[in-house]
């Protein structure tokens, strides 16, 4: 239980912006609603993502100057967690979407470039699998993770503050400041982010050690 | 010297909740209603509350077998 406080505090503030997210004060925004409180949901699911990548990143970035097996199972596992909860946001954005905007999905430098990002990321998948040697399908797929994260950058932070966007966080501002996160808000926001972080962490954490099992009983290395 | 004194304590606090009990009979029913307020959104917190319990629960159990494998593995 030493080591496993952290998946603790993960069930905790989930388990509070499940229950506070529905119940607290939200300001009344028009068209916005109640779908407001999707803000506690669908948010940090981009926020684990981009975390979860950028642990995929670091990985990758150690295994090219390492060369340790390790750090490979890693960055791919990361990446694997990424895409659950990159898939996550892109379906709950889409219907949060659909009853503001009123279309699932419009052709928005947001959207699009959250949906471009994840293609990049099923590719670094593709590209795994068509490489057989391991140690080349590593340093292969490192050197692609790198450049997935930085198109993930251009593509998630810096093509939707250049253009004007639906998307609220865009269009030159950088901030939740359109959202008018008032501080009760806040106060059920932070503790989602951190909370669905931790638990995108955890799953991760379980493919890792899963991986490395398979690959005991396979390989015996 | 205590017991009697336990009964009348208990005689009076009989007597209060009875009084309590008939001052409320003129008043609309109280039950479990908290469930029912507001648009009844609780209902959907527990539901949710209930599902995310139960992939937890989840989590933490293939987290035991995952932990279960590798002492086994490293006992080999």
């Amino acid at each position: 239980m030493k080591k496993n406080w952290w998946k603790l505090i993960a069930i905790v503030f989930v388990f509070y912006t499940i229950i506070a997210g529905f119940l607290f004060h939200v300001p009344a925004q028009p068209i916005l609603h109640e779908t407001i409180r999707n803000l506690y949901f669908h948010v940090p699911m981009w926020f684990a993502m981009m975390t979860i990548l950028f642990v995929s990143l670091w990985n990758s970035i150690a295994y090219l100057s390492k060369s340790n097996i390790q750090s490979d199972i890693l960055a791919s596992q990361a990446a694997n967690t990424g895409m659950l909860v990159g898939f996550l946001g892109l379906i709950t954005g889409s219907i949060w979407a659909r009853y503001t905007w009123g279309a699932w999905w419009v052709a928005d430098t947001k959207l699009n470039g959250a949906a471009i990002t994840i293609l990049i990321y099923l590719a670094y998948f593709v590209l795994r699998g068509s490489i057989d040697e391991e140690q080349k399908r590593a340093r292969i797929a490192a050197v692609y993770n790198i450049f997935a994260y930085v198109m993930l950058i251009v593509f998630l932070m810096i093509l939707p503050r250049m253009n004007d966007s639906l998307h609220p966080g865009n269009g030159g501002n950088p901030g939740f400041n359109k959202y008018d996160l008032d501080s009760t808000m806040r106060m059920v926001f932070y503790p989602a982010v951190i909370g669905w972080i931790l638990l995108a962490v955890w799953i991760f954490t379980l493919r890792v050690r899963l991986e490395k099992i398979k690959r005991k009983i396979v390989f015996n290395d | 010297m205590i017991k009697p004194l336990k009964k009348t304590v208990s005689l009076v606090a009989m007597l209060i909740l009875s009084a309590s009990g008939f001052a409320q009979q003129n008043q609309p029913v109280e039950m479990a209603d908290g469930l029912y307020q507001s648009g009844k959104i609780y209902v959907v917190v527990t539901v949710l509350s209930v599902i995310f319990a139960g992939i937890i629960g989840y989590l933490i159990m293939i987290d035991r077998r995952i932990g279960k494998l590798e002492k086994e593995l490293k006992n080999k």
